[in-house]
């Protein structure tokens, strides 16, 4: 995969400098972001409809390319990788799709371990990693049972449990509690908090304040293709893209500096 | 592997009507094609066998025999044109005759020595000599016939010819044909997958892990359709095999063939024919696959 420039891991798992989008109305979808999520980091990105929150998901698996800025994510450049390689990238940031993206004429057993198929693994290896993820989403009795059999809240874990058992760098999610009970939402969050853990950094799209305030995250708040707040816990984090964009200069300055000594 | 053939099976079985339409006319194809491939080998069989026959024949009259065979061969030895002569008697002739058709008694019932004819076979120094010796023999003494050779191979070539040139045209608009089903079928096939491929580019599916599925289905088409065809063809051989060879049994290449059909030559060539059929086949149902995959899918 072509590497892109920036070098220094320190500077995060996924950056975003200076990106915007517009899909050719007035209107930009987004608009100058920049933001950076270390390695292993948890966050919460928020807003309201049409704040843009699906749009920088898309940007991060590049389903869309930015009409401006730089998309960095596990040292990368992923505007400069090439169409051809595009699945290097996937495997490295696996997604929660908010209309979830099952196989309906696969059972749940199938659907895991398509996740692994993909990366070429051994049937030996696929069939311990579906049983070791369905423990993980407490699912292992629905193995044989065909999407259309599941609830909704079912459906929601075998998605999830599809895009961990790859063992992605990245977890994107994209409402993975939208209409469900906060029991079964709060279950979700406990599952991607496990992934956390496990080293994974973790994004998740939400519109459900109620569990936003009771995990105390990190939390990007969108409106109106903008980042307008980054909180932790409370506490205000940065002022906007103030922040960035003086260390986005201060890395180009370093890297010009890495360069001459080259 | 076990996964990829299930997951063709799947395919296949998910839409038979198509994928009958595809194995259909792949079986036309190497049916047609296969039927072309061993007339022309066959014919080339026949012309190989006449082009090492001697030049020219002299029958003699059914009275006429080893007297008037030594006086021409005196003849025709004083021209120094002449390489090499032999004479065939009526009794020779006969066992010829009974070595080619030991297969079928009846014909041996009805022939005798006396009906066939004693005969000569000259061959030229160089074959432009051939029209010079010509009169010479048709004047000499119990003489009834001569045969030029080079008549049977000009007209064997020509037919020779115009089969392999029909059958090859015919082939390749035929291969033309089978590629662009193959084309039509598996982009229907894409078409009604492209959910399930853009969920599997979206998961990280590699373009080959997506492409395969589609290949293996275009080579299965290929290969059964080949290997239908290649049954058909075994079938007509072993049923017109007692023709063939009471019709053309002195040529080697057919006896050789055709005269044990459990031979380990005739197995090999038998075996070398459907190992070649069916990989073309396979060759053919894939590159179909590859353009429909290209011209569809978009990585």
């Amino acid at each position: 995969m072509a590497h892109g420039c920036w070098t220094d891991r320190s500077f995060g798992m996924i950056q975003l400098i200076h990106v915007s989008k517009d899909y050719g109305s007035e209107k930009k979808a987004l608009s100058d972001i920049s933001v950076e999520i270390p390695d292993g980091d948890f966050v919460f990105l928020i807003g309201p409809t049409g704040a843009g929150k699906t749009t920088l998901l898309r940007l991060l698996t590049r389903e869309l390319l930015p009409t401006e800025g730089q998309i960095i994510i596990d040292d990368e450049d992923i505007s400069l990788v090439p169409e051809s390689q595009l699945f290097l990238l996937r495997r490295k940031v696996g997604m929660v799709f908010q209309d979830l993206k099952l196989l309906m004429d696969r059972t749940v057993a199938e659907n895991i371990a398509v996740g692994m198929e993909v990366l070429g693994k051994s049937e030996e290896e696929i069939e311990k990693g579906v049983v070791d993820v369905l423990g993980l989403v407490e699912l292992a009795d629905k193995a044989n049972f065909f999407p259309v059999q599941l609830s909704q809240g079912e459906k929601q874990r075998i998605a999830l449990a599809r895009a961990i058992v790859a063992g992605p760098k990245v977890l994107l999610a994209d409402e993975p509690t939208g209409n469900l009970d906060p029991e079964t939402s709060e279950d979700i969050l406990e599952i991607l908090q496990e992934v956390n853990k496990m080293g994974t950094t973790v994004l998740v799209v939400t519109h459900n304040s109620l569990l936003v305030d009771a995990h105390k995250k990190r939390t990007l708040t969108m409106k109106e293709g903008e980042i307008v707040s980054d909180e932790t816990k409370g506490k205000y984090r940065f002022t906007k893209r103030a922040h960035h964009t003086k260390k986005h200069e201060e890395h180009k300055e370093e890297r010009k500096e890495h360069e001459k000594e080259d | 592997m076990k996964k990829k053939t299930s997951s063709v099976w799947t395919h296949i079985r998910r839409s038979p009507y198509q994928s009958f339409a595809a194995v259909l006319t792949m079986f036309i194809t190497f049916l047609l094609t296969g039927i072309f491939l061993l007339t022309t080998s066959l014919s080339f069989a026949i012309l190989q066998y006449f082009e090492s026959k001697p030049q020219l024949t002299v029958f003699f009259m059914e009275k006429a025999g080893k007297a008037e065979a030594d006086a021409l061969t005196i003849t025709l030895d004083a021209t120094e044109k002449v390489a090499s002569t032999k004479f065939v008697s009526k009794e020779e002739a006969l066992a010829i005759y009974k070595e080619q058709n030991k297969n079928d008694p009846l014909l041996l019932e009805m022939v005798t020595a006396d009906i066939l004819p004693a005969s000569l076979e000259v061959t030229a120094k160089d074959p432009r000599y051939l029209a010079e010796l010509e009169p010479i023999m048709k004047q000499a003494d119990g003489v009834e016939e001569v045969v030029f050779q080079k008549d049977v191979v000009d007209s064997l070539l020509s037919w020779t010819n115009a089969i392999r040139n029909v059958g090859g045209v015919l082939a390749i608009l035929l291969a033309m044909d089978s590629l662009l089903i193959i084309m039509t079928v598996i982009g229907m096939k894409i078409a009604l997958k492209k959910e399930e491929i853009d969920i599997l580019k979206l998961i990280g599916a590699s373009p080959w892990y997506i492409r395969m599925p589609f290949i293996l289905e275009g080579g299965v088409y290929g290969v059964t359709g080949a290997f239908a065809a290649w049954i058909v063809i075994m079938a007509l051989v072993v049923g017109f095999r007692a023709h063939i060879v009471s019709f053309l049994g002195a040529i080697p290449v057919i006896q050789t063939v055709l005269g044990d059909m459990l031979s380990t030559t005739s197995l090999l060539i038998s075996g070398g024919f459907l190992v070649s059929m069916v990989l073309f086949g396979f060759l053919l149902g894939a590159v179909g696959s590859l353009v429909s995959l290209g011209r569809y899918i978009k990585f």
